[in-house]
């Protein structure tokens, strides 16, 4: 986290010193974003935290808990193939996912699907690719996803 | 400003009885409201709240540094793995969801752009978008966010690789509806 910090305010800086127009126009642009988008990530936060006081463990694990074993793989790569979930609360969730002891290979299935693999969107991206390569592209991604979880576990 | 209340009418709703909830649960002291508070909502908060304005402040900044039309002469059928970099940091700095990315697909094939690259936008736009991994960081942490980020690079590098050359069976192209 720090790290992170650092990096961002080094960047800013260097920024800084090559263009300042260019710079303040950018932080301004940013800082407006955030404003815009402030709303929803708190009052999200807020019924997450409701949301997931109120569900009990047990459910939550016997799907995507280690007693599922394999099938928690599969029941998080279905979960994230037909949600439609923005980043900003798919990531609050699964930081409390893992609060309650859902392991992180787990939860890089479920958000890999959640971003790459969109049944709900499948409609428009075969406006755009046709239906011989969305369905593809979906496809690769369903097992590439599960295949990505197994290589996290295998190191977290 | 009176856009913005209107347009976030639930989102405030929300918020102000999630607040009088909680101050009501700490002044009656009922302890599930004050669990809700300790345990999840503030814990998150206290993660995000200096790291998202400095995150966004980047964002805006790649936003104004970046120049899209400089990177698209770049990445044609012909652009290796130069082509492949440029186009990974070219998604890196995006904002916005899946069904946001095909259009830009779509301004990225007029250009001349590689089925591969293409791919490879599409694919590192969803999963290593710079918003995104700071809200990752944030929630789930260093460790997980760049081993997932590591293993998903390679994939989505094969798995475009791949989609290119079963595209180029069959004559492809991408609309715009």
């Amino acid at each position: 986290m720090k790290l992170l910090l650092i990096l961002a305010i080094i960047s800013i800086l260097i920024s800084f010193i090559s263009n300042r127009e260019k710079t303040m126009l950018g932080i301004k642009k940013g800082l407006i974003m955030f404003l815009r988008i402030l709303p929803a990530i708190i009052s999200v936060l807020m019924l997450v935290s409701v949301v997931l006081f109120l569900i009990p463990n047990e459910i939550i694990l016997e799907y995507l808990g280690e007693k599922a074993g394999v099938l928690s793989y599969v029941f998080a790569a279905m979960a994230g193939s037909v949600s439609l979930i923005p980043g900003f609360i798919a990531y609050p969730m699964s930081g409390m996912l893992v609060n309650s002891g859902v392991s992180y290979p787990v939860i890089a299935v479920f958000i890999t699907t959640l971003m790459m693999v969109g049944l709900l969107t499948l409609p428009i991206e075969i406006k755009y690719f046709g239906k011989r390569i969305s369905i593809l592209r979906n496809l690769l991604y369903f097992f590439g996803a599960i295949i990505i979880g197994v290589l996290v576990g295998l190191f977290y | 400003m009176k856009e913005f209340i209107i347009k976030n009418k639930v989102n405030f709703a929300v918020i102000i009885s999630f607040t009088v909830f909680i101050i009501v649960s700490f002044s009656i002291n009922f302890e599930s409201g004050k669990t809700i508070y300790n345990k999840y909502f503030f814990s998150f908060l206290k993660e995000m709240i200096l790291l998202l304005p400095i995150m966004f402040i980047l964002i805006g900044l790649g936003d104004v540094w970046i120049n899209r039309e400089k990177v698209e002469k770049h990445i044609g059928a012909d652009s290796g793995i130069k082509g492949i970099i440029l186009v990974i940091l070219l998604s890196m700095a995006q904002v916005g969801p899946l069904y946001g990315a095909f259009p830009v697909t779509y301004l990225l094939w007029k250009k001349g752009a590689s089925i591969r690259n293409i791919f490879i936008y599409i694919g590192a736009f969803c999963t290593i978008k710079i918003p995104m991994l700071t809200f990752e960081i944030g929630f789930l942490g260093w460790r997980f966010s760049l081993l997932r980020m590591l293993f998903s690079i390679p994939f989505i590098i094969l798995i475009s690789l791949l989609i290119e050359k079963i595209a180029k069976n069959k004559p492809f192209e991408i609309k715009n509806p």
